[in-house]
């Protein structure tokens, strides 16, 4: 029974049931704050853009500069796949998520072995290639004009069928990728795979000589990484009606690692969630009060990074650990590893 | 025969000639150090021996098996270990999960997504083991960049004995070290040596001498002199070099 217990404790913590249970009720609520039910479609896809990315970034240590890339090929394999192969919501969702997959392992054999700026570079570089191409290549991505008439297809189980025709319902079964999606990663990050993730991005050079194959390992989370910005690519096509460039664009590369590190995704699974959640109130909400909201984000980033690199996640850590102290209960004598709740 | 056998490496960067024309030969069981003067290419010979860099002349031998120009990874699969000078060690994990990573069984593991290492009782024992035998006991929750200085070395040390090496390698493990602490350490690896072939590289000539069955000495990139601490202390050479003073 304890052995039970253990293992659902790994599967789920309370922090993960928090996050269901608001983003499981959002549509009750979002309107009531003034909010729009496609706010709360586009956050959550973008939140799954972010998991991913969070694997590379804050798990590995490896800054990808062109993941808008794998989001908008995604998109366009989702489009490509329901247009000229089969209208079926599962099959261009798995098309989706294969074609980014087998895109970010190609990049991935080139990059690998790179780490630092060079793999940043090369994943800015690799981007714009990507970007470059979708912008020409009309005849397949439709160019500026990007990919119309993606169709919201219906979740079709056999038995029943579900129209994702309404932004909520599309949302609700967004939130249903959402919680496999972060299942899965959590199970990832915490199994010996993610111990040695987080060990190459401490110290890369010592995992190699403690007989891991640290090229196979970046290549492996960079493909995983893609796949899952595939699968959010592919969401999002559906909730666009449309695939376009601009996702692919270095500005929107530029925007999720901003997500990412504001958010704290260097100290916690959670960051990345925080931070796609805090990009968008500030387009949404500072954005009501001025055009200049992302220079006010920028300044944002700025502070956060002179100031608590560790991000929102790190100033919540900082927050417990104070209050902790102060009750003086349950403190263990030392610092003990942080959970990376 | 040697278990571990360097023949005629040379190692060059650039202009500069670092290793010679170096022969070692490592007996199992035995306890092997390397000495010599700082620049003498002490730590490029331990780079060359376990695949940080490929020599560019010789070959390095492991129990009849030529591993010259392997990969640091392939090399550590075959059971070849080392620590480091300049201390590597992973600050964000904890001592257990430090040595818990080298452990081979984990290793295996390593892309198991649904194994859960927390309820992995045979690996978490064998790491807590590991971490006795280099006196960490009761710092195995306790975060490797919170470790004092000594406890780092004695981490650094754990982590290359939990890959449950034929051969260790050891990149002076006293660097930075007091004399209690080095002599704690000197203890360790009398407790360590076991079952286990060791080669030290090391500056501190008492320590040297004191745990050594076998030293070679370094000098200008090459091997100017090999035989047990009583021999070498008899030996001209060194008794009319500056190492002659320290041992």
């Amino acid at each position: 029974m304890r052995h039970m217990i253990a293992i659902t404790s790994n599967w789920f913590t309370p922090q993960m049931l928090v996050a269901f249970a608001i983003f499981g009720t959002l549509p009750l609520w979002l309107e009531g704050v003034g909010l729009y039910s496609y706010i709360g479609l586009e956050v959550l896809i973008w939140i799954i853009f972010a998991l991913g990315f969070n694997l590379l970034l804050g798990y590995t240590g490896l800054p990808s500069f062109g993941h808008g890339a794998f989001l908008g090929i995604g998109g366009y394999a989702m489009g490509w796949f329901q247009i000229n192969v089969a209208p079926n919501l599962w099959l261009g969702l798995l098309f989706a998520i294969a074609i980014t997959a087998l895109f970010g392992a190609a990049v991935a054999l080139f990059i690998s072995h790179r780490r630092g700026i060079y793999f940043a570079l090369l994943t800015l570089a690799f981007g714009q290639v990507f970007f470059f191409v979708a912008s020409k290549w009309t005849t397949l991505t439709g160019g500026e004009d990007g990919m119309l008439n993606i169709a919201r297809l219906p979740a079709d189980f056999g038995f029943v069928s579900f129209s994702l025709q309404h932004n909520y319902a599309l949302y609700y079964f967004t939130f249903a990728v959402f919680v496999v999606t972060v299942l899965v990663l959590w199970r990832l990050v915490n199994s010996p795979f993610g111990k040695v993730i987080k060990a190459i991005k401490q110290n890369e050079m010592r995992v190699g000589f403690l007989g891991y194959n640290v090229y196979f390992f970046k290549w492996a989370v960079f493909t995983i990484s893609c796949a899952v910005t595939g699968l959010a690519g592919g969401l999002f096509a559906m909730a666009q009606e449309g695939a376009y460039v601009q996702v692919m664009s270095l500005q929107w590369s530029g925007i999720i690692v901003l997500m990412t590190l504001i958010g704290g995704g260097f100290v916690s699974f959670w960051g990345a969630l925080i931070g796609t959640v805090v990009y968008y109130l500030a387009r949404d909400i500072l954005g009501t009060f001025t055009e200049t909201w992302l220079l006010w984000y920028g300044l944002m980033f700025m502070l956060v990074v002179m100031f608590k690199p560790e991000g929102i996640a790190g100033m919540w850590q900082d927050g417990v650990a104070y209050l902790n102290r102060r009750r003086g209960a349950g403190i263990p004598p030392v610092a003990v590893e942080p959970a990376r709740e | 025969m040697a278990l571990f056998e360097a023949q005629g490496l040379h190692k060059r960067f650039g202009d500069h000639v670092v290793l010679e024309e170096i022969n070692l030969a490592f007996e199992e069981h035995k306890l092997s150090g390397i000495m010599g003067p700082n620049g003498a290419g002490k730590t490029t010979c331990f780079n060359v021996l376990t695949g940080r860099y490929k020599p560019d002349r010789g070959r390095v031998v492991f129990d009849g098996i030529d591993i010259t120009g392997k990969s640091p990874g392939a090399i550590a699969k075959m059971g070849i270990s080392r620590s480091f000078q300049v201390m590597n060690v992973f600050d964000e994990y904890t001592a257990l999960d430090n040595v818990l990573l080298a452990v081979p069984e984990v290793r295996r593991r390593g892309l198991h997504i649904l194994y859960d290492l927390t309820n992995d009782t045979q690996s978490n024992d064998k790491a807590e083991q590991i971490l006795a035998k280099v006196g960490l006991v009761g710092k195995e929750r306790v975060l490797a960049s919170d470790l004092s200085y000594g406890e780092r070395r004695a981490l650094e040390i754990g982590i290359a004995l939990a890959a449950e090496p034929r051969i260790l390698f050891l990149d002076e493990p006293t660097a930075g070290l007091g004399t209690e602490a080095t002599a704690k350490l000197a203890d360790m690896v009398d407790r360590i040596k076991e079952g286990v072939t060791i080669v030290i590289i090391e500056h501190e000539m008492n320590f040297l001498f004191r745990i050594s069955d076998v030293i070679n000495v370094i000098q200008w990139g090459q091997v100017v002199a090999v035989g047990t601490p009583d021999e070498l202390r008899a030996n001209p050479w060194v008794q009319a070099s500056n190492l002659g003073k320290l041992a």
